[in-house]
């Protein structure tokens, strides 16, 4: 049930700081879009209100639209609970729930939705697992803590409980950033075959890292500290690595920015 | 793990329910107001109509309708989540309601009460010569003994206090210090009344008469934990790199703690013994059975029986006349005052101090 | 070292007296500083001795059981006494206190750290904190004189409709100086300190574990419920624990509020019954040589019950630190 992002004129706030400035883009669905750019520069904070997420930060606000497939996320009576179910999220610190086990973990989010008999639990969170790569490295202590697992095995475990709600978009808050290099390669396979049935908007700082796993590539930078966030341009990756049309993209991914 | 699995539960590929919209039927914003006024409403017409006398059962009532009617009125219109969450929210606003009442009784009948008798006499004139009913006398010997005990206690705890903190932080490793960190939080818990019983036992056995510095021995036990903890938290928040500078300048360390470390937490470490002398200067388990208590004014805190505030308001409240029940809430309201002053120079202090010590 | 000083005839010379001044003051003053850490154990220490010490005489002439006697008479003939009604009521006005501050506390410290609008919650922290300041004789006299009267109505409403469960049925006329009375008024009076230590846990649960759920789509009460009390769960408990050890030292509100027998009855709104402290306070005035030993053998008791729920509340906290830091 993967959907289609559009986003039109879209600005945040932190209190009276404005963090990012009229973005418009199309985010297609079944497809891996990277946001990259220097610190600062609001990729998380553009992700963040995605799903809605922004506006939990104290001072937190966004004006614009974003319209998923048809449904404006901001638009009057829409529910952010709701958003958050139908777009889930992957942060950049591996962050289950310390008091929990695996299985509940990724049971938390069906839970929450509505009751499940025990055996159709039991079958989602292992097509979840199975979905995450981690099925094979837990299903014999499922009932242990999640917080027993190494940094990597937590994330996938994040995305399993994640996509156990089988959400329409999955966002990536720079997901390997607290990674050792093969759990980021894990994690970058996964992505690769998650694609299959979701939209997945990734945030990383590893320009490498966006080349490999994404379809399009969005690049964000700021005129200088303290000054809004703008989105620079959005292309098929292999034009934003091999022929940018922007000049300022060029010298970022060249490393001659700044 | 579903080797359970029987003819009926055949394993549903993706949940079933349909998704719902974003947007769904929601309750407009004021309508916790709405379910508020409805419930205080039914709450005291239902409180009229049975005749009941204490209002503590029409706010009962008005709170048990109010958690009801938000919770089913959210689930028919919204769902069974918001209701679960609506109900949460009613909940947490009736537990602070809740609490409040009482405590904003508390303050309002000590401030109305105890503003009735109190003037320049009473607070200038003592119990001597004044019988239980008459509607005369003062809290002056009271507020000497509270003031001296108090003082003494001070002048004991603030010092020992003070270098046992230094002590922790500074010198502090091995079985000793944390013997003397679980100790202080162990002495936080122990009862103004064992304190009291303690010195009692002593005086006992060395036989010694009742007397103002009795009683502010008794305090001190209970101010000296207060004091190390807060000066501790102080003396914690001093950067390392101040004591490394001035160490690197060749200064000792004793120097460094003196000239450096303490000057630069003193703000802290003032309110924190402010806030202690705020919290003894209410004890009166320990006055009653150490300073005995007395309707004369006596100035020396070292021999024969003293009063003090807490321990005025204990025997007014006990003599049972109206007048005297007059005395004891305007003594409350004295005492309040006291300590509430105390604590809000205590924390102005922490607060002006704090950005300094901050950057 | 003072040829030392000789040799050097440059003005830095004089920068090295004080050094060796600087050891002995060091000396000096880590002997004073770590002497007094060692005084307040051995404060500690003679508080026990002391008492024990007392409570053996008395309890070496007492008649009666000392752990099993319903009766307080020292002065008698044959002296009797026993602290088994003084224990049953500390222990019964503190659960009844726990029962009721506990959640309320739970509430109103989930009120300012997740509910409340920024600026409210900052306001009502600083006015929950004043409050704990407010001295126990003023809550007595308050609980005497307002509360008392008030609660009369709520008195005869629990017996009419749950007088059946026994612990509700007023069996005596009377004023409401019962147990439950004085149970109501410590919970208004360790609200303060449950609150704010409950307060501070709930504000320390890391934004990462609150992101998570909300990301899933939970409300607000599921996010509460999925991160912040298993969170604060160890937490909460020993704040618990340390309101208990208040409720069951406290000496003035129960004084002021009850009016003591020495019979046990779980018929908790019947007046009767009696504290440890307020025993204390209530027959000191009246108690000759030996009766005062009799009562610090009774306060014995009372040291003991709030060391061990005092130490317990600690040993918590620290091992929830622990806990956390490893995680952090």
């Amino acid at each position: 049930m993967a959907k289609r992002i559009d986003v039109s004129g879209l600005s945040a706030y932190y209190g009276s700081h404005k963090a990012i400035d009229d973005i418009s883009m199309t985010v297609e669905p079944r497809s891996v879009t990277a946001f990259i750019g220097p610190s600062g520069c609001g990729k998380s904070t553009f992700l963040r209100t995605l799903n809605r997420m922004h506006e939990v930060t104290p001072g937190g606000r966004v004006e614009g639209k974003v319209l998923l497939d048809d449904e404006n996320l901001y638009g009057a009576g829409v529910d952010p609970v709701a958003v958050r179910r139908t777009v889930g999220m992957v942060f950049q610190r591996p962050n289950p729930f310390p008091t929990m086990s695996i299985f509940d973990n990724v049971a938390a989010g069906l839970r929450l939705n509505g009751s499940y008999r025990k055996s159709a639990l039991n079958d989602i969170v292992e097509k979840s697992l199975r979905g995450a790569n981690l099925w094979n490295e837990v299903k014999d202590r499922l009932n242990k803590p999640g917080s027993g697992l190494s940094g990597g095995q937590q994330q996938r475990l994040c995305i399993a409980r994640a996509i156990a709600v089988e959400p329409d978009v999955l966002l990536m808050d720079e997901p390997c950033s607290a990674l050792d290099p093969i759990s980021t390669l894990a994690i970058e396979d996964l992505v690769g075959e998650l694609k299959e049935r979701f939209t997945i908007v990734i945030v990383t700082h590893n320009m490498q890292q966006a080349a490999r796993v994404s379809d399009r590539t969005a690049f964000f930078n700021l005129a200088a500290v303290g000054k809004p966030g703008k989105l620079i341009e959005i292309d098929e990756t292999e034009r934003i690595f091999s022929n940018p049309s922007v000049q300022a993209t060029e010298d970022y991914i060249s490393g001659r920015f700044g | 793990m579903s080797h359970a699995t029987t003819v009926r539960d055949i394993p549903t590929p993706a949940p079933a329910a349909p998704k719902p919209g974003l947007s769904s039927r929601s309750l407009p914003r004021l309508a916790p107001l709405g379910f508020a006024v409805a419930a205080i409403v039914l709450g005291v017409g239902l409180g009229l109509a049975a005749g009941w006398q204490s209002r503590v059962q029409w706010g009962l009532i008005s709170a048990l309708f109010f958690l009801v009617i938000s919770y089913v009125t959210t689930s028919v219109v919204e769902n069974r989540r918001q209701a679960r969450d609506r109900l949460a929210t009613s909940l947490v606003w009736v537990c602070f309601l809740l609490a409040v009442v009482p405590l904003a009784s508390l303050l309002w009948t000590t401030v109305s009460r105890g503003s009735e008798r109190l003037d320049g006499y009473f607070l200038t004139h003592s119990m001597a010569g004044v019988l239980g009913p008459e509607a005369s006398g003062g809290v002056y010997h009271a507020l000497i003994g509270t003031l001296e005990q108090v003082g003494i206690a001070t002048l004991i705890s603030a010092p020992l206090g003070l270098l046992t903190a230094v002590y922790l932080v500074e010198y502090g490793k091995g079985a000793l210090a944390r013997a003397v960190t679980f100790f202080v939080d162990v002495m936080t818990g122990i009862p103004s009344i064992v304190a009291g019983l303690f010195i009692l036992s002593i005086m006992l056995i060395a036989g010694l008469e009742p007397s103002g510095l009795m009683g502010a021995l008794a305090l001190s036990i209970l101010m000296i934990p207060v004091v190390v903890r807060s000066t501790e938290e102080m003396l914690k928040l001093v950067p390392n790199e101040l004591r490394e500078a001035s160490l690197a300048l060749g200064i000792p360390k004793w120097r460094t703690i003196l000239k450096v470390v303490l000057p630069t937490a003193i703000g802290g470490i003032a309110t924190g013994v402010m806030l202690a002398v705020a919290r003894i200067a209410g004890e009166t388990a320990p006055i009653i059975l150490l300073v005995f208590g007395s309707q004369l004014i006596n100035t020396n805190p070292f021999e024969g029986a003293q009063s003090s505030l807490p321990f005025y308001i204990y025997e007014q409240y006990k003599i049972g006349e109206a007048a005297s029940y007059d005395r004891a809430w305007a003594a409350a309201l004295v005492l309040i005052a006291f300590v509430m002053i105390l604590n809000l120079v205590a924390r102005g202090i922490a607060r002006w101090k704090a950005p300094k010590a901050g950057r | 070292m003072a040829s030392t000083t000789q040799q050097i005839q440059t003005p830095p010379g004089r920068r090295f007296r004080p050094r060796s001044t600087g050891r002995a003051g060091d000396r000096i003053f880590l002997g004073l500083s770590r002497g007094s850490g060692i005084l307040l154990l051995v404060i500690m220490a003679s508080i026990a001795v002391f008492l024990s010490y007392r409570a053996a005489i008395a309890i070496s002439k007492d008649e009666g059981n000392f752990l099993t006697t319903f009766d307080w008479n020292p002065a008698g003939d044959p002296p009797v006494f026993g602290i088994a009604v003084l224990l049953f009521g500390t222990v019964v006005s503190s659960v009844i206190a726990m029962v009721i501050a506990v959640p309320v506390a739970v509430g109103i410290a989930l009120f300012i750290s997740h509910y409340a609008p920024r600026k409210l919650a900052g306001a009502i922290a600083y006015v929950i904190d004043l409050l704990a300041a407010v001295p126990s004789i003023v809550y007595g006299i308050w609980g005497a004189l307002v509360l008392v009267p008030y609660l009369e109505g709520l008195n005869l409403w629990l017996d009419q409709f749950f007088g059946w469960t026994y612990v509700f049925e007023k069996t005596e006329i009377g004023v409401a100086r019962s147990l439950f009375t004085v149970g109501i008024l410590l919970a208004v009076m360790i609200l303060p300190i449950v609150t704010s230590v409950s307060r501070e846990v709930f504000l320390q649960v890391p934004r990462m574990n609150e992101e998570a759920a909300l990301a899933l789509g939970a409300t607000r009460w599921e996010v509460i419920r999925l991160s912040v009390l298993p969170f604060g769960r160890s937490g909460v408990i020993s704040a618990s624990m340390l309101g208990l050890g208040r409720a069951l030292g406290e000496t003035m509100a129960v004084a002021t509020v009850l009016s003591p027998n020495f019979l046990i009855s779980l018929h908790v709104l019947n007046p009767g019954g009696g504290t440890f402290a307020q025993n204390i306070a209530a027959k000191f005035g009246e108690a000759d040589a030996f009766g005062r030993d009799a009562l610090i053998a009774s306060g014995l008791v009372l040291f003991v019950l709030t060391l061990l729920v005092n130490g317990a509340a600690r040993l918590i906290i620290a091992r929830r630190k622990e806990y956390s830091g490893a995680n952090a």
